[in-house]
């Protein structure tokens, strides 16, 4: 005989069966018969965050460092709005996660009852897909259906909107988990056309000046592997985003580092100057491409995506690859691979002349305006938040998990922290969510209980959801914390000296800053406080020290407030357009 | 230029909402909007005319497939297609004008399908520049009220 569960406990067992680990959430009205279904198992844990928005970047970071989906429970009406902040970041970068939501019962829904909100309505430009549970009944292949299409094709947030009679636990209903869930209207695009593939292969042959510009998407599709097999055989030089750093190595000769709007010299004038553009699993942001008038005007585009959309959205690709990114990149590599063999030994000189050349010219580029990694620590001056990068580079030995917030702390993690390894750096992309460092390292390291988890931040950002350093005393979550503490909202003052004459308007705070090291503290971790340079290496290192092992550890390092981030694109122009230094910032402004 | 997309729509709630919400959000314009359930009663059919270049037609087809209930989209403007629209219009019939309106529905194979002292109510059906023709014939100062369903259409010969 089947089993008989209430809608609740459908919802929860469902959730098992899903193989669901952690459920990132915070209990309320609407959510207590979800709650209590909670309680009366013991194979998902739940984790208790203190604000709802922290649970959705919890469960983000957890998907984002393991490639499994996130899952996040919250109540009706302020739970549910809560929660929409970290939908819209894990929208923005794709991110698996399915977020189930409590409501006002079936009866009420439309009459303005008490925490009541349209949850469908309100996340909807913000979701891949919702549901509205009409009976229990449905629980259990609404949620098959949602784990399906958060995780397939372009992966994203689903949200689950569950009335709370649905779940009354004196209703119960027969219990049986959907093996499989067929829906005719939703079929991702996975193999792609070979055809295109066949021109992808002979357009990498024939460039003289080619460069993969590599996206989040590889990292999505787990197709670094392929990707670096593909890249090898090109010898081509690699540019990425700011999401996909760690699909290829950072470390690597051929590693350009990242490109766009902070991007290093060397990979925008490479975007700039190639005769072939390689886009894999990118989308062509506007924060990469600067004008796209002006985008790589010599070359013929290539443009792999698993969501036809994001093809010819913004730029014109010549050779689309839709489909799965392992797939393409699979039959790209095979295929290549099998081009060169069959390639005389005239053309394959050719080819070699041609890239000889190109790498000289990036050798250059590099050479002339390169970013410097060996920064010195000077007694008696401000610490550069350059060299708080590196010396945490140092300390955690490139193999650290850097969980990032927004904003200049953002930029420099991205340019001075090298990652060979993907999922190693989560930050939010897309939508650019201050606040999003903390809860989403804390995803992180549930997901990875062994690992070094850092959270690179700013004081900004720190203290849109510093809340959170309470959940990890209970959770014991030993992250460790680098501020880089400019006493201001670096970005925005930065772009307030290049565009707004100095003035720094609502950019400072300086004068009524926490002392930091005594807040950590209250909240039951340690606190460092380093402003001199020369001391900095010694902070770094103790915290990550043996004894700190199970610690919190929040380093707060006082930087030198008047840094900008360099490169910067100029604004308007093409890739190559860039401000290299604060006085080449003063002579073109 | 104009387009007749004719999209196939699992028949949910909140279906529509996200068509239309698409539509807001990403800056598109709906000029017309018309919907009904097919003969499979889970299905919905949903014909929508929209302005735009190429490129943004093609953007316009491909986020309206990426949405998880449109089973299906068209383009009409593809190939040959029928277009229809139904027109109601009330105007002011009195005097000699009553005679000058009955004649010019006559011309549009317009029909009188209601009938005041002071007023006509006339249906007309056809492709929408037929409409506008007919309003345009008609004096601006008599029109009490337009209604107009949206367009709907379908392609010419057998199904694929």
């Amino acid at each position: 005989m089947t089993e008989q569960l209430s809608g609740g406990d459908m919802l929860i067992r469902s959730l098992q069966d899903e193989g669901v680990e952690y459920i990132f959430g915070y209990p309320g009205g609407s959510a207590l018969h979800i709650y209590d279904a909670i309680f009366r198992q013991q194979k998902i844990e739940h984790i208790l965050v203190r604000h709802e928005q922290a649970a959705t970047h919890m469960a983000d970071g957890y998907a984002r460092s393991t490639g499994r989906p996130g899952v996040v429970l919250v109540t009706s009406g302020p739970g549910a709005t809560n929660a929409i902040t970290g939908i819209a970041t894990a929208y923005m970068d794709s991110i698996p996660m399915v977020v189930i939501s409590g409501q006002v019962p079936r009866d009420l829904i439309g009459t303005d009852a008490f925490q009541e909100t349209d949850m469908v309505g309100i996340s909807r430009p913000v979701v891949k897909h919702s549901f509205l549970v009409r009976d229990a009944e449905e629980i259990p292949s609404v949620v098959k259906k949602a784990f399906h299409i958060a995780t397939t094709g372009r992966p994203g947030p689903v949200v689950i909107d569950v009335p709370k009679d649905t779940t009354d636990p004196f209703e119960q209903f027969p219990y049986a988990y959907p093996e499989t869930v067929s829906m005719r209207s939703y079929t991702p695009a996975f193999a792609g056309d070979l055809t295109q593939i066949d021109r992808a292969v002979a357009a990498m042959l024939a460039a003289k000046k080619p460069v993969f510009y590599v996206g989040g998407g590889v990292i999505l599709a787990s197709a670094w592997e392929q990707l670096r097999t593909l890249v090898n055989a090109l010898g081509a030089p690699v540019a990425s985003t700011l999401m996909g750093l760690g699909a290829f190595p950072g470390t690597d000769p051929l590693s350009l580092g990242m490109l766009g709007m902070h991007g290093t010299y060397e990979a925008n004038m490479a975007m700039d100057g190639a005769d072939l553009v390689i886009a894999l699993g990118a989308r062509f942001d506007d924060r990469v491409t600067n004008n796209p008038e002006k985008f790589s005007p010599k070359a013929t585009i290539i443009h792999m995506d698993v969501d036809a959309a994001s093809i010819n959205k913004i730029i014109d690709a010549h050779i689309p690859l839709l489909g799965d990114g392992s797939w393409v990149l699979e039959q790209l590599s095979a295929r290549l691979a099998q081009a060169l063999q069959d390639q005389d030994d005239a053309a394959a000189q050719a080819r070699a002349q041609g890239l000889e050349v190109w790498w000289q010219q990036i050798n250059e580029w590099r050479a002339a305006n390169g970013l410097n990694h060996n920064l010195k620590a000077q007694a008696g001056k401000p610490i550069l938040p350059q060299l708080a990068i590196q010396s945490l580079y140092k300390v955690t030995q490139g193999e650290a998990f850097v969980c990032s917030d927004v904003g200049q702390h953002q930029m420099f993690a991205a340019q001075y922290y090298h990652f060979d390894e993907p999922r190693r750096w989560i930050n939010s992309g897309g939508l650019g969510t201050m606040g999003f460092g903390l809860p989403s390292a804390m995803g992180v390291q549930m997901g990875n209980p062994e690992a070094t988890v850092t959270c690179v931040t700013g004081e900004g950002s720190f203290m849109m959801n510093m809340q959170e350093l309470s959940t990890c005393l209970q959770y014991g979550l030993p992250i460790k914390i680098i501020n880089l503490n400019n006493q201001a909202l670096g970005m925005v003052k930065q772009w307030q000296d290049m565009q707004y004459g100095g003035r720094h308007s609502q950019s400072t705070y300086s004068d009524s800053l926490p002392d930091f090291k005594t807040l950590v503290e209250a909240f039951g971790h340690v606190g460092i406080k380093v402003a001199d340079a020369t001391e900095l290496d010694t902070a770094m290192t103790e915290a990550f020290s043996e004894k700190n092992k199970n610690r919190l550890v929040f380093v707060d390092v006082w930087v030198d407030p008047h840094e900008h981030v360099y490169p910067m694109a100029i604004k308007g122009g093409a890739m190559r357009d860039m401000v290299l230094s604060k006085s080449t910032a003063a002579e073109s402004s | 230029m104009r387009h007749i997309l004719s999209v196939l729509l699992e028949n949910e709630a909140g279906a529509l909402s996200r068509v239309v919400g698409l539509f807001a959000q990403r800056n598109y314009n709906i000029e017309s909007l018309a919907v009904a359930p097919t003969e499979d009663t889970t299905l919905s059919r949903l014909t929508l005319t929209t302005r735009g270049d190429d490129s943004k037609i093609q953007q316009i087809i491909k986020q309206l497939n990426k949405l998880v209930e449109v089973v299906r989209v068209e383009n009409l403007c593809d190939g040959d297609y029928l277009e229809r629209e139904l027109l109601l219009i009330k105007v002011r019939a009195e005097g000699e004008a009553r005679q000058e309106v009955k004649r010019t529905a006559d011309i549009f194979r317009g029909q009188i399908i209601d009938v005041t002292a002071e007023t006509y109510t006339i249906q007309l059906v056809g492709p929408s520049n037929k409409l506008d023709a007919f309003i345009r014939a008609i004096d601006d100062v008599s029109i009490l009220e337009v209604v107009r369903s949206g367009v709907s259409g379908i392609s010419r010969g057998s199904a694929d």
